[in-house]
């Protein structure tokens, strides 16, 4: 299907420039990076732009390095990228999980982290995991620089707190401790499907819980009341069954072409429990390996 | 409006005029006679438009023409190269096809899972292929097409 909508291309090699370009076309501009999203959106002119401005020629936006006390993910860094990195491997396990459940290989060759949270859809396979991570974002726009925390990046469905003329550059990941997770993914098949549900849990070697889920709210989201319940004890049924309780109260799903309000609560809590098994098993050194469908 | 974009395609140094809106799959079908690349679904899930990116498998019909100045492109054209390749052999041998609108983007994919993986497990063949549609086949026959030992072992 052709594009209808006539725009002009822009490749900046700077953010710089192309803060510059956003300022002066608004929102009238997309920005594009791995495409996978906007191209989409463009076929079907959901999105009509005056101005596309790529920024996949500005190089200080691209890899994956260590910077200071934080993992620093460029802008132009692909799931593929991710996957294939031996320090996200080891010491970022569940964002690894994660990344291997997004789409397809030939994706997430082109998909990039950061647009995926700029994209902001609320089942969003990054989002769990980059919480639990407690990651940073990095805006830059015409007034300079400024980081905020992920757990308020996304406001809604598709919203996000960027202005019109800013850009992420980066997203920073904490070191984290000693820990183990996992990141349950629910779709209709294996492959390629968004996820119905998704649910990231950490678990450090003092026993504290975190967990973070998405497609279960408008935005992905990090519960305090289930950590609390969770972290320091022991997971049996009685236990369990006062989450999915609280889960009833803290998650907010919808019911749309990929399953039903109820399925996704229901399932919400047998993935919580299968992702905290898997997590505490592989905290003793045993369990699936990373990467294995737990669901 | 249009613009002179550079790049090579199956090795040779190519160019074409674009405008920003042209959609990369139609400019290789139309301009360049690369007809391997297939519209199926158009917008990123069934894997029949699959072409190579310096050297990795991606979905030609969610990127921009303009977007591979100074890009090696690789389609299956290049991938055979005027003889058949090993992969395409076996896919003949075990039947990996019936109507065959698939197999130049499946091709492509297992092209990428073999140059890293020269020997790759069943599971690592089918998450290679998990983006790429197949209505005829059932994809045991394309599985078996990649394990035979004269695919998975002479690369």
């Amino acid at each position: 299907m052709p594009i209808a909508t006539e725009f002009e291309y822009f490749a900046p090699a700077s953010v710089r420039e192309t803060v510059g370009l956003l300022s002066k076309f608004k929102d009238k501009a997309r920005l594009l990076a791995g495409g996978t999203d906007l191209i989409v959106q463009l076929k079907e002119d959901v999105s009509k732009p005056q101005a596309l401005v790529d920024i996949k020629r500005i190089a200080p936006l691209g890899g994956i390095k260590v910077q200071g006390k934080f993992l620093r993910l460029g802008a132009l860094a692909t799931f593929t990228e991710l996957i294939e990195s031996t320090v996200i491997k080891s010491k970022y396990p569940i964002l690894w999980e994660a990344a291997r459940t997004v789409a397809s290989p030939g994706v997430r060759n082109r998909a990039t982290v950061a647009g995926n949270i700029c994209s902001a859809v609320p089942s969003l396979d990054s989002a769990p995991a980059l919480l639990v991570y407690e990651a940073v974002v990095v805006i830059e726009g015409p007034k300079g620089s400024r980081q905020i925390p992920f757990a308020s990046f996304i406001t809604g469905p598709r919203r996000t707190v960027l202005a019109k003329d800013e850009l992420v550059t980066a997203i920073l990941l904490p070191q984290p401790g000693k820990h183990c997770g996992a990141y349950v993914k629910l779709g209709r098949y294996a492959g390629e499907d968004l996820a119905q549900a998704g649910v990231a849990v950490l678990a450090d070697a003092k026993g504290a819980i975190r967990a973070a889920f998405c497609a279960l709210a408008p935005a992905p989201l990090r519960s305090a009341k289930i950590e609390a319940l969770l972290s320091c004890k022991k997971c049996d049924a009685a236990v369990m069954a006062q989450a999915c309780a609280l889960l009833e109260r803290e998650l907010a799903p919808i019911s749309d072409i990929r399953s039903s309000k109820e399925y996704r609560l229901h399932m919400a809590g047998v993935m919580l429990e299968r992702g905290l098994k898997a997590a505490c098993s592989r905290l003793k050194g045993e369990g699936p390996d990373y990467g294995k469908h737990l669901i | 409006m249009k613009k002179t974009i550079h790049f090579k395609l199956n090795g040779e140094k190519t160019s074409m005029d674009v405008a920003p809106n042209d959609v990369l799959l139609e400019a290789l079908r139309a301009n360049l006679g690369a007809k391997s690349p297939k519209c199926g679904c158009d917008r990123g899930d069934c894997g029949t438009c699959t072409v190579m990116i310096n050297g990795r498998a991606v979905r030609s019909c969610l990127i921009l023409a303009v977007e591979v100045e100074g890009c090696e492109i690789l389609t299956l054209e290049g991938v055979s190269k005027g003889r058949i390749a090993a992969l395409q052999r076996s896919f003949v041998k075990h039947n990996s096809f019936q109507c065959g609108f698939c197999a130049p983007g499946m091709i492509m994919s297992l092209t990428e899972l073999l140059n890293h993986k020269p020997t790759p497990t069943e599971e690592e063949v089918k998450e290679a292929i998990s983006g790429n549609l197949c209505r005829c086949t059932g994809y045991t026959q394309i599985v078996e097409g990649v394990m035979d030992p004269a695919v998975s072992k002479k690369r």
